[in-house]
């Protein structure tokens, strides 16, 4: 059955008043076609990644999360649950759709040699590969372990590390644990600024 | 879900006799509350109607103001609509009021539509378009007082805010009130509506200081199913809202005299259209951005 | 925040300044709205331009930017003078009663005490409390000198003077040193006409303003609550850190920190900053706020004595000084970090850690690589181009690196440096840095835990999985850490033991999952360990359910000591989800976790007078039950629970001192331990307090050949400019979302009318500004919203621009802008407290294109 306003409007009808509507006549000239097109959705609360008022958001989903399958987003609306926002959404929370499926997205990693005028692609080993033997030749380039007046330091000046905004707990908690572990004493977030 | 029932037809455009199956159930009139005072213009309600509804993107242009855009399109039914207003001391009052389908009590577009089912007004207030029957005449458009019907010159039929009838319809709110962050946009039956609406310019009086503020809810049009609390209810124009909106008597009158007997509904649209167009003239453009000359240069409405 | 988003709702008076949260925050700001519905609080509105926030306010006030202090030192010297204070807590829970050293003196002409003008910093030993203490009605005594110390080793650095174990005090506020009458007369020369001088608010005006925020506490009736909303429009000044304290001290005076519609409140502008802060993502903290260690730390015990504060305090009081406790975060951090390789016998891998004793932060990281000192560059979602200050030496920077990897969801303006506009394809031949752009996942491809400006802690889910080749970015970062890690075991290198140590001991340590991070950031027992009072045991392997828990003898570990409680043995309470709020004060005690301890309002303790009761019963957070002995209510005591009101202990409780401090005392601040008025780097005038110090004189301007300013008084440059933020925008971000494009399609500044005639601009023509750095060019957004302002007589102009554009995005790819950066404009100067740079109130020119 053709899931469309015309049955809902039956049923509400009929659930609301609580009395056979039959002979009822809804003829097609006032039942549109809209449908609820969420009324299938999966939902997943999230925390949206804009401002720090932490508006939860629901991240509405088609498809049943099987294995193999990709969900595909199909709506984005505030959570009536939560205490802050209740349900509301700014205009940049409104339009989150727009930034989880967008054609601008990054899908692949890619190199600017020096010199080049260009990005060209790499494989995510490749990449790994050389940034690993980067960071180590700056750490072992310029890494201190005594000041001038040789007290121990042990730190590393040659390379910073600069954190966003929406960087998880986890993920900052990771960056701190791994940089200060190279020395890294250049380590900023947007926090700061 | 308090309205349930809420969208059993009450008005359709082009249809002779009263509409089936009303009068089965307790009406309840639905009323969106949109409280200027407490909009702070974010938009979001623009992004929310946008996004519930699909509506494709279409690019825009900086013109001095915060305001998207002019007016509302056929594909964008709600509009802050930005107003800076200069009060007699001199300081500065920047209005902002959510424009959109007023969802009349008595609609000008449904008395002009000669279109059978393109405009159905539901028991619960809201009007609605229905694209499908839709013939694209735009009577609709001139019938409307507040400006609202847009017409989409590729697919020949006009649109505007469903009051999201689909959700309504299922016990959910409009979009646009759904997020609205402050509040100040409200969803209820009218008569919960315009007791808050009441009760807020009460306390603007009171305790804020705004002595002429009050409720826009036109009785010109049998009030509306949008209604706005406004900081000085005796000058809606400066949040630009008409005054008394009216629907053109051409098109009260054909409706009432010919539309029993319908039928020929073209032809007697078209007369309707005639009819107008004697005693209005032309469909006069909307009004445009102030011109930008002379010592107000650009400033901002 | 030391209140939260929806406490707003209890307040009876905002004043919002530098902030804009109807705009920026506007979930948020819902609960001012309801604060008005529901209160019929007020709302004044103390901004440069007339915002959308300002739009809703009771009382709007234009000022001038960055003259902020003048506005608050005003209000603070009216609220004195009416008797709009609040009288027993000040008394009781500042430290207003304190007196302060003999030698110590206020800034008349401009400078405090101890200033040495060569280094431009303070010698701060006479900005401490006397010792001694009641000196109530007795005659000032004269301060004994400082003892002789004995002549120190060569190269021994002089031991920190320290605060007074037994402070002198005079509860009557009468003795002239004690800190009520030296704010007093801080103060008295910020009368109604120099702050219409400075600030260009018209005396009328601003006495309206200060008497309906004093309001609150007429006849010191305490029943009232006030709160104050800022964001970076305070912070983004070269005197930013002491533009809050004002604000602090205001709400100290006026008793309304630690209650329920109370506070100073950060508005804060991006999701996770609050947890970045938290778990230390700046150079100068450990996780949890420890500070980091320093050269003269030779080894643990060295860094726990300088960096764990000894109480002081009036001998008749109680300090519960929790900072005492930092052996036990400290050890338990290192454990989180290095696991079996941290010992007792090697100092717990103390020595892992980098030792600091200069400036790393974000400007500096720039300005460093700009004079080749800094050569690799990890960008982990941060633009660094489009921030700024000065975007041009930050790209002038980046081409001077040997590398850059740069973590990201778009194309963004720091990945693409390299062919910036005005960099040709033969330029970029000579540009040597190499770049990797590695995709990132976006918010909904990843769970984890953001933490909201009302130090909440929510566990948000995945959605779906990253598009593309993308890849989560702790799988990323962690990879590259542990090919790092291969490396130095196959290699060999400079000290590789923290590199090889650092626990990675994740089910995949190449892609850890977030909850076991969580985990582990919480902490838990590496021994069974008992607390003696309850004899409860938790088990060798369990979750800790607190900070109190944490031991510094290595059982213990946990990645973040305020962290601590938020995935305990009962499961993720960063995830919990009740709706539940019984006091109606919006406390949601089971919704997340908040830390510390799950605590709501900090310092809620000054919410009940002395003797334990609410000073406002109808809104009661916590109090003190005779019969329990000990401290109950509708949120987490932030309090020492069974602390009878008699035993006198403070209310703030992280202070060695115990109390608020009207008064900084020692090495709180580099500028003064009172907020003095400084005008920004850049200025139309000079000073009018002090012209000959007319800017923070600890401020340093930096040296390259990029780094250049506007004199003060510049004939050139002399219409003040500003920088925001749009509701429709989000950053460096959403100029990638076309429908965030379509609400606000274009780059803007925002022009005054009357200086749009002078110019002969029209709305919606381009115009070009212009900084001594650069110059932006925009569409003119001419209005009435900004005012030209009087300032000291003289006619001054304010512009402002929104910061969203750049050289890459949905409309500069199509060509429709000018591709210029709002802050290639702004200046390379930071405040000297926090290291925030100076986007604030800087000079410029504006001319028609």
């Amino acid at each position: 059955m053709e899931f469309s306003r015309r049955t809902f409007l039956k049923g509400t009808v009929l659930g609301g008043a609580g009395f056979s509507a039959l002979g009822f006549d809804l003829t097609p000239v006032y039942a549109q076609t809209q449908s609820l097109k969420i009324s299938r959705a999966s939902e997943t609360r999230s925390t949206c990644p804009y401002c720090a008022v932490s508006c939860g958001i629901i991240i509405y989903t088609l498809g049943d999360k099987a294995k193999n399958a990709i969900p595909q987003v199909v709506h984005v609306e505030g959570d009536p649950d939560h205490p802050i926002n209740r349900g509301t959404l700014c205009p940049k929370g409104s339009s989150l759709q727009q930034d989880i499926l967008n054609d601008r997205r990054l899908l692949k990693p890619q190199v600017r040699r020096p010199g080049a005028t260009e990005w060209e692609d790499i494989s995510w080993d490749q990449a790994y590969t050389e940034i690993a033997q980067r960071v180590k030749k700056t750490r072992d380039d310029t890494f201190v372990e005594t000041d001038a007046q040789g007290r121990t330091v042990n730190r590393c000046e040659g390379m910073a590390f600069t954190g966003g905004c929406t960087d998880t707990n986890e993920f900052n908690y990771l960056a701190v644990k791994s940089m200060r572990s190279l020395g890294v004493c250049y380590l900023e977030n947007q926090a700061r600024v | 879900m308090a309205d349930r029932k809420a969208l059993q037809a009450e008005m359709i455009s082009g249809h002779s006799g009263a509409s089936p199956g009303l009068g089965m159930q307790r009406d309840l009139e639905v009323c969106k509350l949109v409280d200027t005072t407490t909009c702070i213009g974010c938009k979001a309600c623009e992004v929310a109607c946008a996004e519930w509804n699909d509506m494709p993107f279409t690019p825009t242009t900086f013109d001095n103001t915060y305001q998207t855009m002019p007016e509302t399109r056929w594909n964008f039914w709600n509009l802050i609509k930005f107003n800076e207003h200069q009060n007699p001391d001199g300081t500065i009052q920047w209005l902002m009021r959510k424009d959109q389908c007023m969802h009349c009590a008595d609609p000008g577009c449904l008395a002009a539509c000669p279109a059978d089912g393109a405009i159905v007004k539901y028991a619960n207030g809201i009007v609605d378009f229905n694209q499908e029957n839709c013939i694209g005449c735009e009577f609709c458009v001139s019938g409307c007082p507040f400006e609202i019907p847009r017409f989409n010159p590729m697919t020949k039929k006009v649109y505007k805010c469903t009051l999201c009838s689909d959700r309504v319809g299922e016990g959910l709110e409009p979009a646009c009130i759904k997020a609205c962050p402050t509040g100040c946009l409200k969803f209820g039956s009218k008569d919960d509506m315009k007791y808050i609406a009441e009760e807020r310019a009460k306390q603007l009086r009171d305790n804020f200081g705004w002595q002429n503020a009050g409720v826009y809810d036109p009785q010109s049009v049998g009030g509306t199913h949008v209604i706005y609390v406004l900081h000085d209810a005796t000058d809606p124009e400066r949040y630009s809202l008409p005054k008394n909106p009216t629907i053109p008597w051409s098109y009260t009158v054909w409706k009432w005299l010919f539309k029993p007997v319908l039928g020929t509904f073209a032809l007697f649209g078209f007369l309707g259209v005639i009819a107008h167009y004697i005693t209005s003239g032309p469909r006069v453009a909307q009004p445009e951005p102030p011109e930008k000359e002379g010592p107000d240069a650009g400033i901002n409405v | 925040m030391t209140n939260g988003w929806i406490d707003i709702k209890n307040t009876d008076m905002m004043l919002i300044m530098g902030g804009n949260p109807a705009e920026n925050h506007p979930c948020g700001f819902k609960w001012a709205i309801e604060a008005k519905i529901h209160r019929n609080a007020k709302t004044i509105v103390v901004d440069p331009r007339l915002t959308r926030t300002a739009a809703n306010a009771d009382m709007y006030v234009q000022i001038r930017a960055g003259a902020d202090i003048a506005f608050l030192g005003g209000v603070i010297k009216y609220a004195i003078e009416n008797n709009r204070i609040a009288k027993d807590y000040l008394v009781n829970y500042t430290n207003a009663a304190f007196i302060i050293k003999d030698g110590f003196s206020l800034p008349e002409d401009g400078l405090f005490s101890g200033f040495d003008a060569e280094k431009k910093v303070y010698d701060k030993k006479t900005w401490n409390y006397e010792e001694g203490g009641d000196l109530a009605g007795k005659p000032v005594v004269a301060t004994p000198a400082d003892k002789p110390t004995p002549p120190l080793a060569p190269g021994a650095t002089p031991p920190a003077p320290a605060l007074p174990p037994n402070i002198a005090f005079d509860l009557s506020l009468q003795h002239p040193r004690c800190v009520y009458q030296l704010l007093k007369k801080q103060y008295e020369r910020y009368t109604p006409e120099m702050v219409e001088r400075i600030t260009g608010i018209p005396q009328d005006q601003f006495l309206k303003a200060a008497d309906l925020f004093t309001s609150v506490r007429k006849d010191g009736d305490m029943k009232k609550v006030a709160t104050i909303i800022y964001a970076v429009g305070w912070t983004q000044h070269s005197f930013g850190t002491q533009i809050i304290r004002t604000a602090a001290m205001l709400q100290l005076l006026l008793g309304n920190v630690g209650r329920a519609g109370g506070g100073v409140n950060a508005l804060r502008g991006h999701s996770n900053i609050q947890g970045a802060t938290d778990m230390a993502g700046i150079f100068d903290i450990l996780p949890g706020y420890l500070k980091m260690p320093n050269p003269t730390d030779v080894d643990l015990a060295a860094y726990l004595k300088r960096t764990t504060p000894l109480v002081a305090k009036p001998d008749p009081w109680e300090s519960f000084n929790y900072w005492s406790n930092t052996s036990k975060f400290a050890v338990s951090l290192l454990k989180a970090f290095y696991g079996p390789a941290a010992t007792k016998e090697n100092d717990f891998a103390f020595n892992y850690l980098p030792k600091i004793d200069r400036n790393y932060s974000w400007v500096n990281i720039w300005n460093d690589m700009y004079e080749g000192k800094v050569k690799g560059l990890f960008a982990f979602g941060m633009n660094g181009v489009m921030i700024g200050p000065d975007s041009n030496k930050n790209i002038d920077a980046l081409k001077k690196a040997d590398w850059l990897v740069v973590c990201e969801i778009y194309p963004d303006e720091t990945s693409e440096f390299w062919r910036a506009p005005g960099i040709t394809a033969e330029d970029q031949k000579k540009i040597n840095t190499t770049v990797y752009r590695l995709p990132g996942a976006g918010f909904a491809e990843k769970d984890g835990t953001f933490v909201n400006s009302a130090r909440w802690l929510q566990w948000k889910n995945i959605a779906l999985p990253p598009p593309g080749q993308a890849r989560l970015d702790q799988e990323i970062l962690a990879t590259i850490f542990l090919k790092v890690r291969e490396l130095y075991k196959k290699e060999g290198g400079k000290f590789p033991d923290p590199v090889l140590n650092a626990t990675f001991a994740y089910t995949n340590p190449h892609n850890p999952l977030l909850a076991e991070v969580a985990r582990e950031i919480n902490g838990k027992a590496l021994a069974d360990i008992t607390d003696p009072k309850t004899n409860i045991t938790i088990k060798a392997g369990q979750q800790l359910p607190g900070f109190a828990w944490l031991k510094d003898d290595g059982t213990t570990i946990s990645g973040n000591w305020l962290y601590c409680g938020s995935w305990t043995e009962a499961g993720a309470m960063m995830q919990r989800r009740g709706t539940d709020d019984p006091s109606g004060l919006g406390i949601y005690p089971n919704w997340g976790w908040s830390w510390p301890a799950n605590r709501r309002v900090l310092y809620n303790r000054a919410s009940c007078d002395m003797e334990g009761k609410p000073w406002d019963p109808s809104r009661r957070q916590v109090w003190w039950d005779d019969a329990k002995q000990s401290w109950v209510g509708v949120d987490v005591p932030d309090f020492k629970v069974d602390s009878a009101p008699k035993d006198h202990m403070g209310p703030f409780i992280m202070n060695p001192d115990g109390i608020g401090r009207l008064f900084v005392p020692l090495s709180g601040m580099q500028d003064g331990p009172f907020p003095e008025f400084y005008e920004p780097i850049e200025s139309p005038l000079a000073n009018l307090l002090h012209p000959k110090q007319s800017n923070n004189p600890v401020v340093k301007k930096y040296k390259t050949d990029m780094d250049k300013y506007a004199k003060t008084g510049d004939t050139e440059f002399n219409i003040i400019c500003t920088t925001y933020r749009l509701t429709e925008h989000y950053h460096y971000w959403t100029k990638n979302n076309p429908m965030n494009v379509e609400l606000v399609p274009e780059p803007f500044v925002e022009v005054p009318a009357e200086l749009a005639d002078r110019m002969g601009i029209r709305g919606g023509e381009k115009v070009k500004v212009t900084s001594a750095r650069a110059y932006y060019i925009a569409k003119a957004m001419v209005t009435r919203r900004i005012r030209p302002m009087k300032i000291d007589g003289k006619e001054t102009f304010q512009i402002g621009i929104p910061i969203h554009w750049g050289f890459r995005g949905i409309v500069e790819d199509e060509g429709k802008t000018a591709k210029t950066l709002a802050n290639q404009l702004t200046p390379t100067v930071i405040d000297p407290n926090a290291f925030t740079p100076e986007f604030k109130g800087f000079l410029v020119k504006i001319e028609k294109v």
